[in-house]
Parts: structure tokens; C-alpha cells; sequence
């Protein structure tokens, strides 16, 4: 299935944002964010979040900002 | 008192972490500037980039309470998103609402950033709306449940210090129990003692800091500037005059 991850092309079999986040590498415990299709995705609801052919998905981090 | 949603704050000066040359130096500058507040934001990462994980070790090992901006959002639906993804990662329900209407100057978009503000407020957020001096938007901020408002100062990043001095006076004297704090466009620690000399209750700086030759000493010399605005302004300064009156007595001179 072809997604978007942070505006890169990727090509996942995950069936759900866990387990996207799970297959590019993020450990369990990584302090990041998440939304797919302009929408946030609570961590608890990952789980239960089924991706979709062409789904933009947004993976966020602490950074610097003013 | 100043109380930022039931919140007193150690240190009436606030500090954004960006564009610091080295994290040890960041640190630095937080510590001597005795930084209220300091801000943070979200970004892309990928999986084995560990940037986001060490700078969120650094932040907290500070001590001091974050405020988790939406910059870069140029729409309501933009910063609401990001706003809910910030409470999760940085456990707080403050948020600096961001919503930027033109970029050239980086303005606030004073309409989305209303529209943002109701519905975060809505969901249990303590909205900072970063904004214009704008009287009516200010209003409007207050009447969508925001508790405290951020007028800019000047152009993010510009250093040019109160480029309205009326409307920042006109802002102070229409809300004058509304916590309000002076966001962007400082440059240096006179225009913040200014800021605070006008009654605003903080300021937010970060550039002015940051990209000083060295940042923690400027911080130190903005906490001094904002502690002596804040004492000058308790103090009640005097009015302004446009002519002259002699200081020293004018009885008993001599005529020579």
C-alpha cells in the first residue's frame, strides 16, 4: 500500500498506524505524535486506526521553537 | 500577582530555544536568563533521528514549564491539529496558538487564530494566542475563552522592538486585569524594560537571545531589563512633559 509519511512516498503492508510506526522503526516509547489526513491520532488509538491506499500520515517530535 | 491560568511563574521573562549554536549553549542561556517559561514546537523526525528524543532529555532536565507553540500554521484546522498533538507529546494543555496570515511579516491571522482559539478552549486548552495589538481581535480572543493575549512587539525575528507604542499602551489600558505578555520583535533588553515599563506582565523572547554573540550573557542582561521594567512600572513613573521644569529649587537662587 502506497502512503505518505511526513510527505515521503512509502510503500508499507501495515494495516494500522501502530503498526506503521512499528514497521519504519519507531521504538514503542518514541515521544512522538501522530496525525493521518490532517487529523490527530491519539497514541491510545493507534491501534485501532486502519490506513488507507494514498493516507497522509504525519509522525511529529519534540523540537527548538520560539 | 500575575496569575498565566492560575499559574504563577517564577520569572516574568519567557524564552523560545530555537536558533541557539549549540544545545550546552541553550542550557546556558535558559538558566541565566531564569527563564519563566520556555517555548517548544513539533517537527518531522524519522525513526532513527534521535534529535527530538535529547532535546525533549534537555528540556526537561531545565525545570521550567513549557509552552508548545503552532508555528508555521497558516490555517485554523493546521494549528488545532497541532496543538492536540503538542498536549500529547509535552503533557500540557498550554498552548502558544500560532496562525500566520501573511509572510512577509509573519502577521497573526487574526480571524483563524479566533476560530482556532474557540475551539481549542473548547477542548480544555489554555490558549496564548500570539496576535496583532488589535483592539476588537483582543476582544474577540477574551470572548473565545482565551485568558491571556500575546501582541506582537514587532515582526517575528525583526529585533525592532515596540513598533506601536499606542496601540501596546491603547491594548494595556482597555484590558488592564487580562494577563499580557509581549511576543516577538525584541531585540534588545531596552524594549523589553520598555514592554514592561507599559505594564505588560512578560515578555517572549527568543532571537534577540539566541543570536546574540553570546546568548547566556544577553539573557542575564534581559532579566535584569524586565525585572527593572516591572519595578519602574509598580514604581508609577512620572508623565511625560514637552517643555522643561528646573529639577533643582528655583527659591533662593542667588541673582549674580
Amino acid at each position: 500500500m502506497q502512503i505518505l509519511v511526513n510527505d515521503e512516498r512509502h510503500d508499507v503492508r501495515a494495516p494500522t498506524l501502530a503498526a506503521l510506526l512499528d514497521e519504519l522503526g519507531y521504538q514503542s516509547t518514541a515521544r512522538v505524535a501522530t496525525a493521518v489526513d490532517g487529523s490527530f491520532v491519539a497514541a491510545g488509538r493507534r491501534a485501532s486506526m486502519p490506513l488507507h491506499e494514498g493516507a497522509r500520515v504525519e509522525i511529529l517530535a519534540p523540537m527548538q521553537g520560539g | 500577582m500575575t496569575l498565566f491560568y492560575g499559574t504563577e511563574l517564577a520569572s516574568r521573562l519567557m524564552l523560545g530555544t530555537a536558533q541557539y549554536p549549540s544545545p550546552e549553549i541553550l542550557t546556558d542561556a535558559v538558566r541565566r536568563a531564569g527563564a519563566g517559561v520556555v517555548t517548544v514546537s513539533l517537527r518531522r523526525e524519522a525513526a532513527h533521528a534521535r534529535a527530538g528524543q535529547s532535546f525533549w532529555e534537555l528540556i526537561r532536565a531545565l525545570g521550567v514549564p513549557v509552552l508548545p507553540n503552532t508555528a508555521g500554521c497558516h490555517t485554523a484546522r493546521e494549528a488545532v491539529t497541532t496543538a492536540q498533538m503538542a498536549r500529547e507529546v509535552f503533557g500540557t494543555n498550554w498552548i502558544k496558538l500560532e496562525v500566520i496570515g501573511e509572510s512577509d511579516t509573519l502577521q497573526p491571522d487574526m480571524f483563524a487564530l479566533v476560530e482556532a482559539a474557540r475551539i481549542l478552549t473548547e477542548d480544555g486548552f489554555n490558549v496564548f494566542p500570539y496576535m496583532t495589538e488589535d483592539l476588537v481581535g483582543a476582544e474577540r480572543l477574551l470572548r473565545a475563552g482565551c485568558e491571556v493575549l500575546m501582541p506582537w512587539g514587532a515582526p517575528i525575528g525583526s529585533g525592532k522592538g515596540l513598533n506601536n507604542l499606542f496601540g501596546l499602551r491603547a491594548l494595556r489600558a482597555h484590558f488592564p486585569d487580562v494577563p499580557m505578555v509581549v511576543d516577538a520583535g525584541i531585540g534588545v533588553p531596552s524594549h523589553a524594560a520598555q514592554a514592561m515599563e507599559l505594564g505588560y506582565d512578560a515578555v517572549l523572547i527568543n532571537t534577540a537571545v539566541a543570536r546574540a554573540g553570546d546568548p547566556a550573557q544577553m539573557a542575564r542582561a534581559f532579566a535584569m531589563a524586565v525585572e527593572a521594567g516591572r519595578m519602574a512600572y509598580l514604581a508609577d513613573p512620572m508623565e511625560e512633559r514637552d517643555m522643561a521644569v528646573p529639577s533643582t529649587p528655583v527659591i533662593g537662587q542667588a541673582v549674580l
